[in-house]
């Protein structure tokens, strides 16, 4: 088996599945936490599907990206928290 | 060899993603899902970097997935920390199969000061003002 096969056939539709499924809990999500994690989640699965595709592309500049990434999905997690926090204690 | 050691490490990383996402998908609860979630997204995350790490075999993207993992494995215990707070202050429920909740009366409601003493019954917070407040 290629491992480039592999990454296209079995990883990444793996993947694309699962943000599939995360988007559902983003849409309906009851309460706003719910989004936040959400969100988070589709962030994180960001930076695996973009380290799989450094490997098909061969180019590993890519995982620059994922860093950023990494660095904003806990930034705004814990600005919505901050926020929704604050929100609760002043109303 | 490596190509088969690429291969699973992707694989085990994929398949953890995938429970990550059911997790969240399926759980009654927003705490369940937090717990679900936090869990198996950082281990599969880790085992897909790592693969790209064994790909590539120089210092440099090594370094940088070692860079990438630190910072996950540091930052989502405390993210999801925070956000069980929050949403613990505005009051998401728990499961209704929920047996017990620990937390219950136990932060201060202007505050959000967490004392062992119970702040729903003011006699009792009376009753133990004899123990000097710990600040």
């Amino acid at each position: 088996m290629n491992l480039y096969n592999f990454l296209y056939f079995f990883v990444l539709p793996i993947l694309s599945l699962s943000v599939m499924l995360v988007f559902v809990r983003f849409i309906k999500g009851p309460s706003i936490v719910d989004r936040v994690i959400a969100l988070d989640l589709l962030i994180t699965i960001g930076i695996a599907i973009i380290a799989v595709y450094s490997i098909i592309t061969n180019q590993s500049t890519f995982l620059d990206i994922a860093m950023i990434l990494a660095l904003i999905a806990f930034l705004g997690t814990v600005a919505f928290s901050y926020y929704l926090e604050k929100r609760e204690k002043n109303g | 060899m490596a190509e088969w050691s690429i291969i699973i490490l992707s694989a085990f990383g994929a398949v953890f993603i995938l429970l990550a996402a059911i997790g969240i998908v399926r759980m009654p609860d927003f705490y369940l899902r937090l717990s679900a979630t936090t869990k198996a997204a950082t281990l599969g995350i880790g085992l897909i970097l790592v693969s790209s790490a064994v790909y590539f075999q120089e210092l440099s993207v090594t370094s940088r997935v070692f860079a990438i993992i630190c910072f996950l494995i540091l930052t989502a215990p405390v993210a999801a920390h925070m956000i069980g707070r929050a949403s613990y202050f505005i009051g998401t429920e728990l499961w209704k199969k929920s047996v017990i909740d620990e937390l219950e009366g136990k932060y201060e409601k202007d505050t959000h000061i967490l004392r062992s003493k119970d702040h729903k019954d003011p006699s009792k917070v009376i009753a133990d003002d004899k123990i000097p407040d710990e600040e």
